[in-house]
């Protein structure tokens, strides 16, 4: 639904310039990082996580670190930590803001980040405390290209 | 998240300047992703067949390894026992033909150099095996010891073996598969834990030792270049049996309280603090005669000093893995690192290894470890933290 509300292109004739006419509708944004984490915004809140094709070049998940709520984080400051049984991948919050949910079902399941690493195995939300940066973020045409550099 | 990625898009670049096994192709066939390691091109996993499911695999049925990158040499010569006790802290010339035993090459200055196995093969010769990370520095050391030895008029040679690759095969079912292999009658039951035997595996001839790196019971396998596929597919035709890459071979181990060499032992660490001592001889203990000996010996009996020792620990919170402090709980302050660790998949809890102050390595003790920032709980542990299952007959 969201892919083809962006393809019509009468629709972006009445796009607000600032904030990106799909969170005025309050239909969720998707975006992506170079870092593979992705997230998705309705009405300014981010839900976050790591990509499946992050999940797959990690391996088994087995830890991980969940942000503490009412946290706030600078987009690309380190916001939580991903283990596999070799490794321990840090993971960057994709966008500025404030923590105000954590996904606590990870921690006795950390294997759902590999089983829905975009649904279920989302990390934590983010109240957006700077909407512009998700301008700067890959869609996912843009980031399914960037895997496959 | 950069850093495991950007190694993860690396695995797939081959570089001519790195060796590779007899099983390379055979890896690539099966699906094995391929990594550097020591030099080497060796699958690290294989596709569809994640970590957690191969360490399990290997713990309930059996796991197939390539570990040809590992160095193999044969040491002959009237001389010979006397000249590798030159070099190891192992009573050699006590070892029964057909035994083996772990040993330690050590330097001048008590450190180890690298661990090893030293298999006594025959009436005629040592066959031995160290790691493939410290080859170049273990023939360099080797060599220069032998020709002084061989100047004032020793017999013996050792020669690296270059024509044979090394599997193995580890985990509760591998017993089964080799028999069957070997036309056994008796399911190997004379066949104990760190004893070898040149045997015929559905023709094709092997030197076979009962041991591993796991903790399970196994085989490592001295075979043929040109036999190497072969055996590996009549391995593989077991159910029971599946390929299984280098990750895993890090979690088995640790669970299993072993070392690895560059990590939890190397050449400041003496055999004492890491928690090695029982490698030394008895009547080596008296006579010394390996490199470092007056410091080895001078850490062992009545009112030694050992200024640190290798211990196992138990970690809450995240795992805790190699360079993490270890605190005293006391005060904060540091008193030790890890050198190993990861979470255990047949525990479910953090395992690691690593080097505390004298005084703190009592099984029991509670101490504090820092991950990235944070301090969490850490209790000293025996090891192994999973029980060995050697076959001890």
């Amino acid at each position: 639904m969201f892919t083809r509300l962006t393809s019509r292109p009468f629709t972006r004739a009445f796009t607000a310039p600032r904030q990106g006419f799909v969170s005025l509708r309050g239909y969720a944004t998707k975006r992506y990082t170079k870092d593979h984490e992705w997230i998705s915004v309705t009405d300014g809140i981010g839900t976050f996580g790591i990509s499946d094709f992050a999940q797959k070049a990690l391996g088994d998940v087995v830890y991980i670190e969940l942000p503490e709520v009412g946290k706030s984080f600078a987009k690309k400051e380190n916001i939580s930590a991903v283990e596999s049984v070799k490794a321990a991948s840090d993971i960057y919050a994709p966008v500025s803001g404030e923590v105000v949910a954590v996904n606590s079902s990870l921690g006795e399941e950390p294997s759902l980040i590999n089983s829905s690493p975009e649904g279920e195995a989302w990390i934590a939300k983010i109240k957006l405390s700077n909407p512009a940066e998700l301008d700067h973020l890959l869609d996912e045409a843009a980031y399914a290209k960037h895997c496959d550099e | 998240m950069i850093g495991a990625l950007r190694n993860a898009r690396g695995l797939a670049t081959a570089a001519t300047k790195w060796s590779r096994t007899s099983l390379y192709d055979f890896h690539v066939q099966n699906g094995g992703k391929m990594v550097e390691f020591a030099g080497w091109e060796m699958p690290v996993q294989y596709d569809g067949f994640g970590v957690l499911a191969s360490h399990e695999w290997t713990r309930a049925k059996a796991s197939l390894f390539d570990v040809s990158h590992m160095l193999q040499t044969s040491w002959v010569g009237k001389d010979r026992v006397k000249f590798i006790e030159s070099l190891v802290v192992a009573d050699v010339a006590a070892l029964p033909v057909g035994s083996s035993t772990l040993s330690l090459f050590t330097n001048d200055n008590g450190g180890i150099i690298d661990d090893t196995v030293i298999n006594k093969r025959s009436e005629n010769g040592l066959y031995v095996v160290s790691n493939a990370g410290c080859a170049e520095k273990d023939l360099a050391h080797i060599r220069a010891r032998l020709a002084d030895f061989q100047n004032k008029g020793g017999d013996v040679d050792v020669k690296v073996i270059d024509d044979m690759s090394l599997v193995a095969i580890q985990g509760p079912k591998a017993v089964n598969i080799i028999g069957e292999l070997a036309g056994s009658t008796n399911g190997l039951k004379d066949f104990k834990f760190m004893s070898g035997r040149e045997m015929s595996l559905k023709g094709i001839p092997v030197y076979i030792s009962r041991c591993g790196y796991t903790g399970e019971d196994g085989f490592e396998i001295s075979v043929p270049h040109s036999e190497a596929v072969n055996l590996s597919k009549l391995i593989l035709e077991s159910p029971d049996a599946k390929l299984a890459g280098l990750a895993v071979r890090d979690s088995l181990r640790l669970e299993a309280g072993l070392c690895l060499y560059g990590h939890d032992l190397d050449d400041t660490v003496t055999p004492v603090e890491g928690a090695l001592t029982w490698t030394i001889g008895q009547r080596r203990r008296t006579e010394g005669g390996f490199p470092g000996a007056s410091k080895i010996l001078s850490q062992i009996g009545k009112g030694a000093v050992v200024p640190r020792r290798r211990v196992g620990l138990i970690v809450m919170g995240a795992p805790a893995r190699e360079h993490v402090e270890v605190l005293n709980p006391a005060d904060g302050s540091v008193i030790g690192n890890i050198t190993s660790g990861c979470p255990s998949p047949v525990l479910k809890k953090n395992v690691a290894m690593g080097y505390v102050a004298n005084g703190f390595h009592k099984a029991g003790t509670e101490l504090q470890v820092k991950v990235r920032g944070k301090v969490q709980k850490a209790v000293v542990t025996k090891m192994p933290f999973v029980e060995h299952q050697y076959y001890r007959g």
